[in-house]
């Protein structure tokens, strides 16, 4: 190392200590590093994982877990990639939860905001408890997300729910047998789909290349050699 | 020294940083550096391939090794079809969803089959965007050509021009899907700059494009009920007495057994490489990302190109630890954020391709300018708040959620404070070889997506993955659906290994390695 390097160290005093801590996986009490990831402590701890991990990045919800910390008595939820376990916290993997999805023609819905209720008849009927917006590892406003499709405003929805990573957290916690991230999935295609202004430079776009605008210069670039070719990209800038 | 003091030369120096431009590198500069730094050219991780449609090309040690790997299905084994369908597509991510919607809308009987979930996949974690010629002053062709320079000219331009040409109504399916790309005043889609393009192109839904895109895939494959097979890994194609394809044996996660579908074409959309972690780089991928489907095409005869390169993305998070490899979008240096070193440098243009800008890291970092983690990681930084400082307070909060999200929960704001970064394996640049249809060189058997190779020459452009994936996923399904009425059920044999275990034998390969992988090897052993 140079001197310049010694210089430039970040001290990352979990790492370096490897400090062992005790958590309960399912129930089962592990010692694994302080820190790490709870997908990487079930690895640690020698499990087997298929079901439960998907893009360990925190985007596609696979890994959704419950857990508790040490003298904490509220259950919370976490995506397993993205938690880094500490001493005394207890874990378990949520099951896939069979929620009932509605199947839609997006495309020829007639009236998208009342289809709403013969799609999820069950979305009107949110009692307010806030467990759904408690229970997203997202930090979604999911309640409010829900009286905000159930009352037409498909747009705030459509931005509240850009984050949802669809791991259903919000489901099985309804006391109204709601799933809200299907609800918000239907409501933000169809804001999408039927609310959205039609982007005018786009079908300019198809249009100029289904009349051949672009054929003349297409024949003369692919007539090219190899070295005249990469000279006129050298000319793109 | 703790991170918030090294961190003080971000600060200290942003503002005479803002003022500077950095020119890009010439493109001799260019060749010297990617040749010096660039992990593709270790010509220790390289060796050629014994056998096989590529014999004698070389690639790295960790992907020779799997294609060379003896195939778990045994000469005789029981191939009588527990499915039978028109198409089947193995992998559900973009390409894999793409090519069943669209086989589907033809007519076709579909099946798709994943080793996870529908949908879990790289294509989930595109953040950046999908590069699309819709602007006024930009064209199919510019589209082209900065593709193809960031490809160092080695794309096909067959492949490409369909690419360029179909992005636009690939974008009109998509917004008539419901997929919510992020807008102009004016109604217009919204186009940011990614790195080596010449033009704004990037459609962008801000920092959850992929996410965004995938969630309304998936739907749309569950409105339409198309079959799925979860948790069922690919570990074998079959092939008819002509070696052209038949179907797929797959292997059940759950109770271990074995299913055999037979189908009158097969799509591999099967991804990619990361976790095979190619030079012990960390990765950016999923974790299914082992290469699967390039180990069953080659064994059935498919063959590969551009093996040999890889995509280092510039921007893998180095801190905290629970991040390592995780991508910063580079959406934050298309916004004109800094790479800076542990000297508060600049050290190149920002904006250039991902194989320039990964090799200028690593030349830092080898050159003694890079901050080490005591973990023994080393990185530069990713200058963040000027963001905030550039566009105003919030910014980076409202155009990457996503990224300050992730690094909120291990307590870094990244609108506060810069992030440190590494190269991380991203991407897999070459494959399977196809034609504009999206077919290999083996009848019936087609490949679409990050499995494929060709079209993105050595470097791929950032924002033309998750175009490929909807364009060939769109041609390969519709070839497959449109081919399916016309022709009968060939036999199911797996006749392809003989050769490939003979070949095997006589170069000595017996080296006892089963692949496809399936899943990396996590798992702690005692």
């Amino acid at each position: 190392m140079t001197q310049e390097d010694k210089e430039n160290i970040i001290d990352q005093p979990e790492v370096i200590r490897h400090k062992m801590v005790t958590i309960e996986i399912a129930g089962k009490k592990y010692e694994v590093p302080e820190g790490i990831t709870v997908i990487k402590a079930l690895w640690y701890t020698g499990q087997e994982v298929v079901r439960g991990a998907g893009c360990l990045g925190g985007f596609c919800g696979a890994c959704a877990a419950y857990y508790r910390t040490k003298d904490d008595p509220k259950v919370r939820t976490c995506l397993a990639c993205q938690m880094a376990v500490q001493d005394g916290m207890s874990i378990t993997m949520m099951p896939p939860f069979p929620a009932r999805k509605a199947t839609y023609d997006i495309q020829t819905l007639k009236d998208p905001k009342q289809d709403l209720f013969n799609l999820y008849p069950e979305a009107p009927l949110c009692r307010n408890c806030n467990a759904c917006t408690e229970a997203c590892p997202q930090k979604i406003d999911v309640r409010e997300g829900v009286w905000k499709a159930v009352f037409g405003d498909f747009k705030s929805v459509s931005e509240m729910f850009m984050d949802c990573v669809m791991c259903g957290m919000c489901t099985p916690v309804c006391i109204a047998d709601i799933a809200p991230n299907l609800v918000a999935l239907y409501v933000s295609r169809a804001q999408g789909a039927h609310f959205t202004e039609k982007p005018l430079g786009l079908d300019t776009r198809i249009k100029e290349i289904e009349d051949g605008r672009f054929n003349d210069e297409w024949t003369k670039i692919l007539k090219m050699t190899e070295k005249e070719l990469a000279d006129h990209c050298a000319t793109v800038k | 020294m703790d991170i918030h003091a090294l961190q003080q030369i971000v600060h200290q120096t942003r503002d005479a940083r803002r003022k500077q431009t950095l020119p890009k590198f010439s493109p001799a500069e260019r060749d010297q550096l990617i040749h010096k730094y660039h992990p593709d050219f270790r010509e220790r991780a390289y060796r050629p391939i014994r056998f096989g449609p590529n014999v004698g090309d070389k690639t790295v040690v960790e992907l020779a090794t799997l294609l060379e790997g003896d195939s778990p299905i045994p000469d005789d084994f029981d191939l009588a079809p527990d499915y039978t369908t028109d198409v089947l597509v193995v992998g559900g991510g973009g390409a894999g969803c793409a090519a069943a919607l669209h086989a589907h809308a033809a007519g076709a009987k579909v099946i798709l089959a994943t080793k996870l979930r529908l949908g879990d996949s790289n294509s989930v974690m595109a953040q950046g965007g999908m590069q699309i010629s819709v602007a006024p002053e930009d064209s199919p062709v510019t589209h082209f050509l900065d593709t193809l320079k960031g490809g160092h000219m080695q794309n096909d331009h067959q492949l490409l021009k369909v690419m360029v040409e179909e992005g636009p109504s690939i974008a009109k399916w998509l917004l008539s899907l419901g997929v919510l790309f992020d807008r102009d005043g004016d109604g217009n889609l919204h186009v940011k700059k990614g790195g080596g393009s010449s033009k704004p192109r990037l459609l962008t839904c801000s920092d959850y494009t992929g996410l965004e895109i995938m969630r309304v895939l998936k739907d749309e494959v569950l409105n339409q009920n198309i079959q799925l097979l979860e948790f069922c890994a690919a570990v074998e194609l079959t092939s008819d007495e002509k070696g052209n394809c038949t179907g797929a044996i797959f292997k059940d996660l759950d109770n271990h057994r074995h299913i055999v579908v037979a189908a009158k074409s097969v799509i591999l959309a099967t991804g990619g490489i990361g976790r095979l972690h190619i030079q012990g780089f960390p990765t950016s991928n999923h974790y299914g990302a082992t290469g699967d489907g390039l180990c069953l095409a080659y064994r059935l005869g498919a063959k590969l190109m551009h093996i040999d390169t890889f995509q280092y993305h510039p921007s893998g998070a180095v801190y905290p630890e629970q991040l390592i490899g995780a991508l910063v979008t580079e959406g934050i240096r298309s916004e004109g954020g800094h790479l800076v070193n542990a000297k508060g440098d600049r050290f190149v243009n920002e904006l250039d391709t991902r194989d320039v800008v990964s090799s200028s890291i690593i030349r830092e970092c080898e050159e003694g300018r890079g901050i080490r983690t005591m973990s023994g990681r080393i990185g530069v930084w990713l200058d963040t708040p000027l963001l905030d400082a550039e566009h105003g307070p919030g910014t980076v909060e409202k155009h990457f959620p996503a990224m300050m999200l992730q690094f909120e929960r291990f307590g870094i704001d990244i609108s506060k404070d810069p992030v440190l970064i590494y190269p991380t394996l991203h991407y897999q640049n070459g494959g399977v070889k196809i034609d504009t249809n999206s077919e290999t060189n083996v009848k019936n058997l087609f490949v679409a997506g990050e499995a494929s190779g060709g079209l993105h020459g050595r470097n791929r452009l950032m924002g033309n993955s998750l175009l490929d994936l909807m364009v060939f996923g769109k041609r390969s399904g519709l070839t497959a659906a449109g081919r399916a009425a016309g022709m009968s059920q060939g036999k199911l044999t797996v006749g392809h290994l003989k050769g490939f275990r003979a070949e095997s034998k006589k170069h000595g390969s017996g080296n006892g390695v089963v692949s496809p992988m399936i899943l990396p090897a996590y798992t702690r052993k005692e």
